[in-house]
């Protein structure tokens, strides 16, 4: 099985959020970035199968050279080798198209992603790769097994959760429960000398054209202090929720 | 040209979420001069959308269609959307929508701009605003595509009256076998009880409840305030509640009216899940807490004193 997982490099969730440019940049002053959170997860169900079933694992990244360092990272945990498309990434379908590019080329049969980025947030690059190369898709994946060439797959639904039955190829969009968090994996000293021998593939993109793009950020409003009530009041809380902020 | 809206339902009942994006959608139509159609799948009493403004409901029935499938609704969406002539597409962020919303985009060739707060502010260019960051920022994006999909963040916009005549359209839509090669095997609900995503009032616990045997008064306070039950991550982690739960940056997303947090510090991955909540109440023994300066109100206290009493005093409230 080859195994594909996308890799979104994003500023560390414990990052404080500041614009530069009359706000119209990203500050990464000071901003130490990442395997995206979800992404990692996935990573590491890809780990999985290749130490139980037998798979190739490929991580792959769309931006420009300050982004390696999280690849390796990525190599550093397992993966065989990475791709990182030379491109700024723009917008999500942008990047989807750059990575559906590389996902028609290599026969991937399986192409894992996070349900989402934790910094734009979008949650559109999953679906829309396997729009693109016409596998098959499922969102918000919170378990996995495949067995030969059908795989069977749980999501989260409002309320509960859904299971499915796709045949591979197929793209996965993953988060918690794809694999648990005492799972997941630190790079060893091992890994990380051995990362340095793995190939990082260098590829141009495929088309510069993006469907959207920011115009402008903001930061939100600073919020009021917080209305202290007394343990012993709590007739005075109800009143507040229920005369002030009108939620009860 | 219009603008279509998809009204999100389930077992034939309307979202809540459905509300909103035909209230939006309308707005949008107003500023476009155009007219809205509000596409609906598998629902039979679709005059529910006149009072919010759809002066058009397509209503689209399909038996193959008895539980959601994302590459078919996004299939419906597209015949639609190119019989309507949409050029602006509205959608919701529930579960189900936010899957089947990419495979839209790149049918129609869309330009899909997800977790937008706030109406267009312009139409030329084509200017919306949305979260980012996980809640630490907003972004102002700019569709430059023909047609454009907007996602509008759950509980951003509200619902707005805005009654409408309207006509129901019934459409026959035309799905192949390959839009079914993901099945559904079996749908697992707990029942009876009010999810994350719909609540309008969420009440989490964290670590400070120190085990999953009290969580008893939790459910209770609930109950009482007819609110989803939600947690922090380390709670899920050790296996206290269930992963559906975790609420935060790698969570579940909260945008709930109200939102009481009890025994849970507020680390910033916390707070990026539940800053969108409009208002927030902590309970905390620790006046330090970081989630104190994210609050609207708050007790320094006791979960274990403050909790019991906060139910029997609701429960009067309620009552009264
Ligand atoms: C990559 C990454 C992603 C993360 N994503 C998330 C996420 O999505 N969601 C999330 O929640 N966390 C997330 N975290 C974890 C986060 O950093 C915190 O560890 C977590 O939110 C703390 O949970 P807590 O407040 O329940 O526990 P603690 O930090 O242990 O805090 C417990 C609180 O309870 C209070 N307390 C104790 N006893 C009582 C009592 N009797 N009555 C009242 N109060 C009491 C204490 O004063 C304390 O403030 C993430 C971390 C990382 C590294």
């Amino acid at each position: 099985m080859k195994i594909l997982v996308c890799i979104s490099h994003v500023p560390d969730t414990t990052s404080k959020i500041n614009f530069t440019d009359n706000d119209t940049k990203f500050d990464t002053n000071g901003v130490q970035f990442v395997i995206n959170p979800y992404d990692e997860f996935c990573l590491t169900r890809a780990m999985w199968f290749k130490e139980k079933q037998g798979a190739t694992v490929t991580v792959l990244n769309v931006g420009n050279a300050t982004t390696e360092p999280t690849l390796r990272k990525a190599l550093a945990i397992g993966a065989d080798d990475a791709i990182r498309v030379n491109a700024e990434p723009i917008d999500g379908l942008s990047v989807a198209k750059e990575i559906a590019a590389v996902v028609k080329n290599g026969n991937y049969d399986l192409v894992l992603a996070g349900r989402e980025s934790i910094d734009y947030n979008g949650g559109m690059v999953p679906g829309m790769i396997a729009s693109l190369v016409n596998y098959n898709f499922v969102n918000g994946c919170v378990g996995v097994e495949i067995d030969g060439n059908s795989a069977t797959l749980v999501r989260e639904i409002d309320g509960g959760n859904e299971t499915l039955s796709s045949s591979l190829p197929m793209v996965i969009a993953g988060q918690k429960g794809i694999v648990e968090e005492k799972d997941l994996r630190i790079p060893n000293m091992r890994g990380i000398m051995m990362a340095r021998q793995k190939p990082l593939q260098v590829v141009e993109p495929v088309s510069t054209a993006n469907a959207t793009e920011v115009q402008s950020y903001q930061k939100p409003a600073p919020k009021g202090a917080v209305k202290l009530v007394s343990a012993d009041n709590i007739d005075e809380l109800i009143n507040l929720l229920h005369n002030e902020a009108k939620v009860i | 040209m219009s603008v279509l809206v998809f009204a999100d339902a389930a077992n034939g009942k309307f979202k809540k979420s459905a509300f909103e994006v035909v209230s939006y959608g309308k707005k949008v139509a107003e500023q476009l001069g155009t007219n809205l159609v509000a596409l609906t799948i598998n629902v039979s009493s679709n005059e529910e959308l006149y009072k919010y403004g759809a002066e058009k409901v397509v209503s689209v029935s399909e038996n193959k269609l008895a539980t959601f499938n994302a590459k078919a609704y996004a299939s419906i969406i597209k015949q639609v959307a190119d019989a309507e002539n949409a050029t602006v597409i509205v959608l919701d962020s529930s579960i189900d929508t936010l899957y089947l919303a990419p495979l839209v985009s790149v049918s129609l060739d869309a330009g899909y701009a997800s977790n937008v707060v706030a109406l267009p502010s312009s139409t030329a260019p084509f200017t919306i605003k949305r979260k980012v960051f996980s809640n630490k920022g907003f972004a102002n994006t700019v569709i430059s595509t023909d047609k454009k999909i907007i996602g509008v963040a759950k509980n951003s916009f509200g619902i707005h009256e805005n009654p409408v005549s309207g006509t129901v359209q019934n459409m026959e839509v035309s799905l192949s076998d390959g839009d079914f090669t993901v099945k559904s095997e079996k749908v697992e609900k707990v029942s009876g009880k009010v999810t994350i995503a719909d609540a309008d009032v969420v009440v989490s616990a964290g670590r400070g409840l120190k085990g999953p045997e009290n969580w008893g008064m939790i459910e209770e306070l609930a109950n009482v305030l007819g609110a989803a039950t939600a947690c922090s991550k380390p709670v899920s982690d050790l296996g206290w509640r269930p992963h559906g739960e975790h609420v935060g940056q790698t969570g579940k997303p909260v945008a709930s009216n109200l939102y009481i947090a009890i025994g849970i510090s507020g680390a910033i991955q916390h707070l990026a899940g539940v800053n969108a909540s409009k208002v927030k109440v902590v309970i905390n023994t620790d006046p330090e807490a970081p989630f104190f300066k994210a609050a609207d109100y708050g007790i320094v206290g006791d979960a274990f004193q403050v909790v019991p009493e906060l139910i029997t005093k609701l429960k009067a409230f309620k009552e009264a």
